[in-house]
Formats: structure tokens, sequence, C-alpha cells
């Protein structure tokens, strides 16, 4: 394979209350979700289906028993929380204290920023809706990862794999690349330790979270390496590899190389084509110690005694994949492949030379350097509220408030995606995975749609008694090209259940 | 062959001109940049929330997962 593959992400959103600091957050949440819900969804609101949901199935090839897990952990119980699915095949609910919002299932990297962007716009959307109910105060939304004073909430990447690699050459290729990809996907963050309590910058918003190397658990006890594993799809055939170490991306060329890169290692450890251990010592150590040196000059230490800079060490990865690309496809690589390879080059490269250099691509130097020339021109030590400032509101959603926002409107952003691009796929689902039928019966029947997951949708359907579940296990199935007509040609719901189960 | 042989001495060539120009350019551009930093902090001054030492100790948040 190449950065193409099944994937998606998942993105928990910081949330306030203007002018209430101990409004209750989860009261809050729901009513950003239900407000979004009672505005676009048509007619009966479809439940999410929990059947085939698993959050205790370790990777390692057991499960964790329910008394032993930690309450957060059990994400399959229907706590009522507000919980949608949209026509554009996402999932849009309350986890734990913070609205999220899943991506629908896609196969390019570009379709991955794509859709979360406009999870953004769906999410600032529902914030002014909030905000005109009866009640409704001010709600402000923020796409980072932590508080600054201990608390910190996730960005979690989703690449289907094949079942058949093994889990410890995941875990032994993908810990280097994930102790070394924030020089580029960082969001950047003021404060270290997970209170903050240590003044300074750092690269990366969730480094400081993170305690062990391979683990079952994502609230507690981060590990670098997750090991739930709920394919949602066929487990004979495949796993999900869920990342919960990524930052949230306000930057479009971040969350791309981000996801682009890492589907390609992904890639690379498939088919065994990593020949080179780049095993790194104490990994969790070396994690902080790359997110806290924004000089990029530190060194790591591999455990075959070489000492690399995080930069050097993502150099070694991007030569093997430019060699995998080459090898498998030479000339009939995709070009968001070969795009992907180049743009990886030049960050790298440019990082190597002048980091600063890269202030309109990626989102901890875009901080950075805001927060230097505040620094320079207003003579504030690190511990100003002023920066702590300058780092949350970087990540405010609204257009006119957000820093990012206003860098883009600066045009000192470079985008990757037109708005029209974005703003459609609010409603739009991508058209080459099963979550363009799951969009496509949201929008067309949504009456008969009874609940629905990424593996199913469920119809209730007039005159039978009984719920009709239409199963969804392969994630390339149910795409346009494979249901886009029957979906033109069946003007109820009954129609197309006949004629998908004829 | 007359292009094999020509070709490390054009890979030199380019070497010797690519050290020259990245610095200026580089030089250019900070010079760019130096100038448009009042415009862009002036800006941000203005959507900046008011009270940073309030809104920081009131940015409490719930951890998730």
């Amino acid at each position: 394979m190449s950065v193409r593959r099944v994937m998606g992400t998942e993105i928990e959103y910081g949330i306030s209350v203007v002018g209430q600091p101990t409004a209750n957050p989860m009261v809050a949440s729901s009513q950003v979700v239900n407000a979004y819900a009672s505005a676009t969804v048509k007619a009966r609101r479809a439940r999410w289906d929990f059947e085939e949901e698993s959050p205790l199935r370790d990777a390692r090839g057991y499960d964790m028993s329910r008394q032993v897990a930690d309450p957060s952990q059990l994400t399959d119980e229907d706590l009522g929380l507000a919980n949608v699915i949209l026509t554009n095949g996402a999932r849009l609910y309350v986890d734990h204290a913070h609205p999220e919002f899943s991506t629908p299932e896609v196969t390019t990297p570009l379709d991955v920023v794509r859709w979360e962007k406009a999870g953004e716009q769906v999410m600032l959307d529902a914030a002014k809706r909030a905000a005109q109910l009866p009640s409704g105060a001010e709600i402000v939304l923020y796409k980072n990862n932590t508080d600054n004073k201990g608390a910190s909430y996730g960005a979690h990447e989703n690449y289907l794999m094949r079942r058949s690699t093994p889990f410890a050459d995941i875990v032994r290729h993908l810990t280097p690349f994930f102790i070394s990809r924030q020089v580029f996907c960082g969001a950047g963050r003021v404060g270290r330790g997970q209170d903050g309590r240590e003044q300074g910058f750092q690269i990366s918003q969730r480094a400081d979270f993170f305690e062990v190397e391979v683990g079952l658990e994502t609230t507690l006890k981060r590990p670098i390496i997750n090991t739930r594993d709920e394919p949602h799809a066929d487990p004979e055939k495949y796993r999900r590899l869920h990342v919960i170490i990524g930052d949230a991306n306000m930057s479009e060329v971040a969350t791309y190389l981000k996801v682009g890169t890492t589907s390609l290692v992904l890639a690379m450890i498939e088919d065994r084509f990593i020949d080179r251990d780049l095993a790194v010592e104490a990994p969790v150590a070396a994690l902080r110690a790359v997110s806290h040196d924004a000089t990029l000059q530190g060194t790591l230490t591999l455990n075959d005694g070489r000492t690399l800079t995080a930069v050097q060490l993502q150099l070694e990865y991007l030569d093997l994949a430019r060699k995998y690309v080459e090898d498998r496809y030479g000339a009939d690589a995709d070009s968001q492949t070969l795009d992907v390879l180049a743009r990886w080059e030049s960050v790298l490269d440019r990082l190597e030379r002048d980091p600063m250099s890269l202030a309109s691509e990626l989102d901890w130097v875009a901080k950075l350097r805001l927060l230097e020339q505040y620094r320079s021109r207003d003579g504030l030590a690190w511990d100003d509220a002023k920066l702590q400032l300058i780092d949350y509101q970087y990540s405010d959603i609204r257009p006119e408030k957000g820093l990012y926002h206003r860098l883009v409107a600066a045009r000192r952003m470079e985008r990757l995606l037109s708005q029209q691009e974005v703003d459609d796929a609010m409603h739009d689902p991508p058209t080459d995975t099963r979550a363009y039928f799951r969009g496509r019966c949201l929008e067309k029947y949504a009456e008969h749609v009874a609940a629905a997951s990424w593996d199913s949708v469920i119809f209730d359907l007039p005159g039978r008694e009984s719920l009709q579940r239409v199963p969804t296990i392969d994630p390339l199935r149910g795409s346009r090209t494979h249901v886009g007509q029957l979906l033109d040609s069946c003007d109820s719901a009954e129609q197309l259940f006949t004629a998908l189960t004829r | 062959m007359a292009q094999e042989q020509k070709q490390p001495r054009k890979s030199q060539e380019t070497e010797e001109t690519t050290e020259v120009a990245p610095e200026s350019d580089l030089a250019e551009r900070k010079e760019a940049i130096d100038n448009d930093v009042d415009d862009i902090l002036d800006e941000i001054d203005e959507v900046l929330e008011s009270n940073a030492e309030d809104f920081v100790k009131s940015f409490i948040q719930k951890g998730g997962q």
C-alpha cells in the first residue's frame, strides 16, 4: 500500500461556557451536540448502535475484564449522552466531558484533512446554535489537548491494518516514529509538565501526558502505542490501529503530513520493508525530551548506540519510505503518495536548517513565532498569562477570535483545501468507503433509520415488526461505485432494503 | 557518454550556487517578515481576550481520552 488506506480521526474539543467557569462541561457538551442535531437532523434521530463495540479488546490477544477497567474505558455503554450520525457519515457526540467529532472513514490523507476540517465547521455551527437556546450562554470550543492544569483530552487517529502483521512489529517500528514525528505535527504548548508547573514552550500538547510504552488505557497511564483492538471490520482480516499520541492540529499541512507519513510507515511495517532497528533508548523520556527542545538540536540515543536528532530520525524513515515507494510502485506511484514524500522531505530539510521558516505551515512554529514576537515586543517572561492565553486562543475555532484563523485570514498560514471543499464535507460523505452508504441513508431515508454505527445501518420499516440490520462490515463496500445507482433508484427505505436482501 | 561526463560538474555547480541563494533568500524573507510583525501583532491585540489572567485561571477542562 501507499499513503492510501481506510482511516479517520476523532477529535475531543476543549469547551468553555463564557462567564461561567464552573459550568458542567457534560451538560454544555450535550447542549452543543443536541443543538446541532435538532437544527440539522431530519425526522427521527438515529441512535448509535453499540452492538459491535469492544473497547476492552486488547490487540495483544485478550480482553480486559469489565471489573478491572476504569469506568472511563467502558465506551460501549449507552449513557444517554448526546450522540448523532450525520449525513456526511461522521459521528458527533459527547465523550466524557467533551464534544467529539469522528470523521467518516476515508482513504487518503487529504480527505482526512477535509473531513476533520468539516468537523471544525460542524462544531462551530453547533456552538452558535447552542448559544441561541433559551438558556444559552455563549459556548466556545477549542481544538487543543490540555488546559495546562493537569487535564488532557485526545485527538486520535485510526488506521485499518492487516491482521496478519504481528503487533510486536508495529510497536518496534512505530515507537521511534511517534517519538520523532512531533517535529512537524506538534501543535505547540506553553508550559511543561502535565499541570504546566514548569515554565517554557514545548513542541507538543500531548507529550507530557504519556507514561508507558504500550497499553490499552486512553484516559490514564497513557501509552505511546495503544492496543485497543476494535476493528469495526472483519477481525480475521483487519485490525484498527488506534493512535492516541497525536496533537489536535489546526494546520492543514500538519494534519496531512501526520496522517500521510504514518500511513506510509504502516505500509512499510505491513510489507516487512523496514530493515533496520531504529529503537530509541527510554522511549517515554525521549518523547518528552524531543517535545521540550524547540531548537531541534538535542539528540536521541538509539539502542544500536547511534545518536540522532529527532529530525535525523525522521530522515531515516523518509529514506526508507522513498526506497519503499520506488521499489513497490516506481513510476506508477499515485500523486498523493508522491506529494506526501516531497512535502515530508521539504519540511524535514527546512527544520534542519531553519525551523522558523515553517511558520506558515506547522502549528508549533506558527505559535512559537507569535509568542516570540510578543515576548520581544512586550518583554514577557514565559509564565506571563498573556502567553498562556495566546496558546489557548490559537485553537479557538471561531474565525473572528481564533489566532490560527487570524493568521489564515492574513495569508500567513498555507491551506491545502478551499473553504468550499470543507463546507461541502459538512454534509456530503466521502464517496469511496461505506461512509457513503451510511451518509446517503441518513440523508435520504432519515425517518426509517433507527440506528447506525461504523459497521451497520438499522432500518425501522413500515409493516415490519422487528428492526432490520444491514451490516457494513467491509469498510470499502457501500461506496458510490458500489451502491450509488441503487440509492439513486430507491425512493423508499423499504425499496432499498428489499433490493439489498433480495 | 558526453552527458555522463557532464553530470558531476553540473552537480558541483549547483551546489556552489545553492549555498549562496538560500542565505540571501532567507535574509530577504526575514526582513519581509520583520516588517510585517507589527501589523499582525496589532491585529491580534484587537482580538485577544481582554483579561489574560482571569481567562487563564478560568480555563479548566476535565480529562478525556
